[in-house]
């Protein structure tokens, strides 16, 4: 957000410059916590939190196509993790979900460097190809072996608690996944706002360049690769306990597709761009259900769209300054140098 | 050891199909650094155009079937070429200055139209076609290990495109103007070489090819799927970025390697795990070999 | 005394092209050496070299002592090596700003627990950066240019751009790959003296320029280079009345 606010030299953002912004995000937040006292219809509440859970995906899809610029096409695969390793612990041997969390974490971590210390070395377009069939022999293992429920899955998975919070209505885990994604939200600006952040940029816009800087780019790409693997393994965490049974179908290359289509549509390299873009992609199917089977042809059609018409999507990362800069100009003291809003 | 030998004969012919759509693959990304993800789907979309036309034509008396199967093939390679330069014209060409993501992200689109276009012609929907043509039975025996003469003639067929192919690049005119534009585009432009009609070419044999493996695979299959084109187009690209990338023969040869190792894997494993083989493959390849088999040809720019 | 970055025998083959061949120069602290030659003559290679991007077919570069012929770019970068591009490259959907900052990657805070939770020493050195950042870009004059996306400045600025982003890593050497190319006379004058400001602050510069006029302005030696070989190196005068080097110049220019 810092370089959203520099403007002349010498000058220092002070409360009062980041205010338009801050207060922005705070009114956004606060509309969302209301969502529930607004409707308390169970069934507009589940699609929320599934916007929600999307949107946690998306921002964590985020940093490794947006940041990072690395196509990643198996997402889906980290969440699948995350999901299957709490129904496994939790309901074979009994562990409460918030300590499924972790070993999620790490089994998911553990396979981002299998899958990407080879593939990141070399040529980044071949992790294209590699993630999605990493994502299907994730798939493929969930469907087949009977530890993981075979097709049908696992199911009975134990209810979610919070220290003594019991968590399970949709309306509970509409404001558990809007927590998540405050704090995933944070962790990826406080992240873009740091040498790791720049780095990542760095790497996507032009590699050679970035190494001439000392950045040991195959090192950053390794990291963006595992904290998207951190963020899909956690959301996948508390998506088993929300639907209290997980299976395959759910996992697949569509799901990874759609993740990605919620970047690339809402914006990529911006995490606001990754918010809108998961609220789009399972809102407005949502709103059109009657078309179903054609909802990614429709899908398809729109993709091909927006990567021709704005190839960074919606809300790209940079999107909002111009905004900023007139809505100083209008409330601040200064007149704005003006730039168009690109 | 006989089923052995029966699943590489499967393997190679495989193999063939691979290596045809592996080829078109290759040569886009070699010449535009594009993995079109599309690519399989032009393969889908020539397979269900050959089912359409095929049954239209109503094959009537034996002998001319093989004829009438060969003028739809020659008519379907065209066609499947046609597509993949229409394609590239209306979506890849104008985004050309765009970042290759935006442009992959574009491709993947265009397998979700091409698919679910597919899905939803009532006609077709979601169910496994039967080809209107089957391949016939009747073959020839190697050792104890059984096959037919149509096995043969399509690994023939996909040799012989695949030679040409690569005698179009590596002998003709033409061939070096491709050359030229995947090493320096500008440079290339400079010199006088019209470089999109030389990218639509590339995407018009690579579209051609995927025709004919398309009727190949109708009939030698006898079934046809919306899905098809995808697993296919997966399976290809492991094969080109096996054989390395950028590279006809490494193309047909990584198609070739990868169709016995799918083919041995099923055996050994159950046909749902034959793609796991191919993935492990390929991450034990860029472990290993990164440059594929016979080495890449792809031009960094530095 | 030892030389700060001395190539020995330094050849470069690509297929049958010797873009270097059995190039043995020095580069002496606080010179501002200058790398001339016509075009082909494998300037532009030797940098690539020096900076790691391709690895030399034979013969070792060493600087301050130690051994760099096969280092990384990245580590050459940590080593204080840093340079500019022929065709400027810069990060173009980054602001200014974030460009200089990332010349400071290096020394900027990585402790990924501080980063997250923002800890005042996180801050403060963020802070620290980015009024060194600013300094860097006042010190080429585009102190007002900060907020803006790099891909949307001209092409003399993006020059200036690329030297406040290699000063900001308080670089022992800097490589300037043809910094005057393409620039009008007044960007010229101005960059001219931009370098003559970085020499005098101490650094190290290694030059390849084809403006002849700049180089015999500042620099204190030349090199010339000739289809990748070495031709002459020396002060700038007694390279200038150096026959081969007439003679490499007036056989290929079509004055």
């Amino acid at each position: 957000m810092s370089q959203n606010l520099i403007a002349d030299r010498g000058s220092r953002s002070t409360f009062a410059t980041k205010l338009p912004q801050r207060g922005l995000i705070l009114a956004v937040v606060v509309l969302a916590a209301l969502v529930p006292h607004m409707t308390g219809d169970q069934y507009y509440l589940s699609v929320g939190y599934q916007a929600e859970m999307l949107i946690c995906l998306a921002v964590g899809l985020n940093i490794v196509v947006g940041y990072a610029g690395l196509l990643d096409l198996g997402f889906a695969a980290f969440f699948a993790i995350g999901a299957y390793t709490t129904a496994v612990l939790s309901v074979t041997y009994h562990w409460t979900i918030l300590s499924t969390i972790l070993p999620g974490v790490f089994i998911s971590v553990v396979c981002a460097v299998i899958i990407g210390l080879p593939t990141l070395r070399l040529r980044s377009d071949y992790l294209a190809v590699v993630t999605l069939g990493f994502g299907l022999i994730i798939q493929t293992i969930a469907n087949n072996m009977s530890q993981f429920g075979g097709p049908t899955g696992i199911y009975g998975i134990p209810t979610l608690t919070i220290g003594s919070i019991v968590v399970q209505s949709a309306t509970a885990f509409y404001y558990v996944f809007l927590v998540l994604v405050i704090i995933f939200v944070f962790v990826s600006l406080r992240l873009r706002n740091s040498r790791i952040g720049r780095a990542w940029l760095c790497i996507r816009e032009d590699e050679d360049a970035a190494q001439a800087m000392g950045i040991k780019i195959h090192h950053y790409k390794m990291y963006a690769y595992m904290g998207g693997a951190v963020m899909g393994s956690v959301t996948g965490a508390l998506y088993a306990p929300a639907l209290t049974a997980i299976s395959p179908p759910s996992f697949g290359f569509s799901e990874s597709l759609l993740i990605l289509m919620a970047v690339a549509i809402g914006g990529m390299g911006s995490v606001w761009g990754a918010i809108l873009g998961g609220a789009i992609v399972v809102i407005l199917p949502e709103a059109f259900r009657q078309f179903s089977q054609a909802r990614f042809l429709v899908f398809g059609f729109v993709l091909i769209i927006i990567m021709m018409t704005r190839p960074r999507g919606l809300f790209p990362e940079g999107a909002f300054r111009g905004t900023v800069k007139r809505l100083r100009a209008r409330f601040g003291d200064r007149p704005a140098r003006s730039r168009p809003l690109q | 050891m006989e089923l052995f030998l029966n699943e590489i004969g499967n393997g190679l012919f495989l193999g063939a199909f691979f290596g045809l759509i592996a080829v078109g693959y290759s040569m886009v990304y070699g010449i535009l650094r594009l993995i079109n993800f599309a690519h399989g789907d032009f393969f889908m979309v020539a397979a269900f155009v050959s089912y359409a036309i095929l049954g239209a034509v109503a094959v009537g008396h034996a002998h001319m079937v093989w004829f009438t199967v060969i003028w739809v093939g020659l008519l379907v390679m065209f066609l499947t070429g046609l597509l993949a330069v229409i394609a590239n014209r209306l979506i890849y060409h104008p985004m050309r200055r765009a970042a290759l993501l935006s442009l992959m992200i574009a491709a993947l689109g265009l397998s979700q139209v091409l698919e679910n276009g597919v899905l939803n012609i009532p006609a077709w929907g979601s169910a496994y076609l039967t080809y209107p043509v089957t391949s016939p039975p009747s073959g020839f025996t190697l050792g104890t290990t059984h096959f037919t003469w149509f096995q043969l003639i399509i690994v023939i067929i996909s040799g012989l495109l695949s030679l040409g192919a690569y005698l179009l690049v590596s002998r003709t005119l033409l061939g070096k103007a491709m050359r030229a534009v995947s090493e320096d585009r500008i440079a290339a432009a400079l010199m006088g070489i019209n470089v999109d009609l030389v990218i639509a070419v590339v995407f018009f044999i690579g579209g051609a090819l995927a025709g004919a493996a398309a009727v190949m695979t109708g009939v030698y299959y006898g079934q046809i799927n919306y899905l098809m084109g995808w697993t296919v187009g997966l399976e290809a690209f492991t094969a080109a970025v096996l054989g390395g990338i950028g590279n006809i023969g490494g193309a047909v040869l990584g198609g070739v390697v990868l169709g016995i190792a799918q083919s041995v894997g099923t055996g050994l494993f159950g046909a749902e795990w034959a793609i796991v083989v191919t993935f492990v493959a390929l991450v034990l390849l860029l472990w290993l070999r990164p440059t594929g088999i016979l080495g890449e040809r792809v031009a960094r720019r530095m | 005394m030892t030389a700060l970055l001395e190539t020995r025998n330094l050849s470069l083959q690509f297929g049958g092209v010797n873009a270097l061949s059995d190039v043995s120069l020095s580069i002496e602290d606080s010179a501002l050496h200058a790398i001339i030659g016509p075009n082909g003559a494998g300037k532009t290679s030797l940098f690539n070299c020096l900076t790691g991007y391709y690895k030399p077919t034979s013969g070792t570069i060493e600087f301050l002592g130690k051994n760099i012929t096969r280092m990384s770019t990245a580590d050459v970068a940590a080593l204080g090596i840093r340079r500019t591009f022929q065709n400027i490259r810069v990060f173009p959907t980054m602001t200014v700003l974030e460009n200089v900052l990332a010349g400071a990657h290096l020394r900027a805070s990585s402790n990924l627990f501080s980063i997250i939770v923002g800890t005042p020493g996180f801050r403060r050195s963020e802070r620290e950066l980015q009024e060194n950042a600013i300094s860097s870009l006042e010190f080429v004059g585009l102190g007002e240019q900060a907020s803006k996306l790099a891909g949307d400045l001209p092409y003399g600025m993006r020059k200036r751009m690329e030297l406040a982003r290699v000063l900001i890593a308080n670089p022992k050497l800097v490589l300037l790959d043809e910094p005057a190319a393409g620039v009008s006379s007044v960007e010229r004058e101005e960059l001219s003296r931009v370098i003559s400001r970085i020499h005098d602050n101490g650094v190290s510069i290694v030059l390849i320029e084809h403006d002849v006029e700049l180089v015999m302005e500042i620099a204190t030696d030349v090199t010339v280079l000739d289809n990748g070989r070495l031709i002459a190196s020396g002060n700038p005068h007694e390279v200038r009345n150096n026959p081969d080097v007439i003679r490499a110049y007036m056989g290929r220019s079509r004055k």
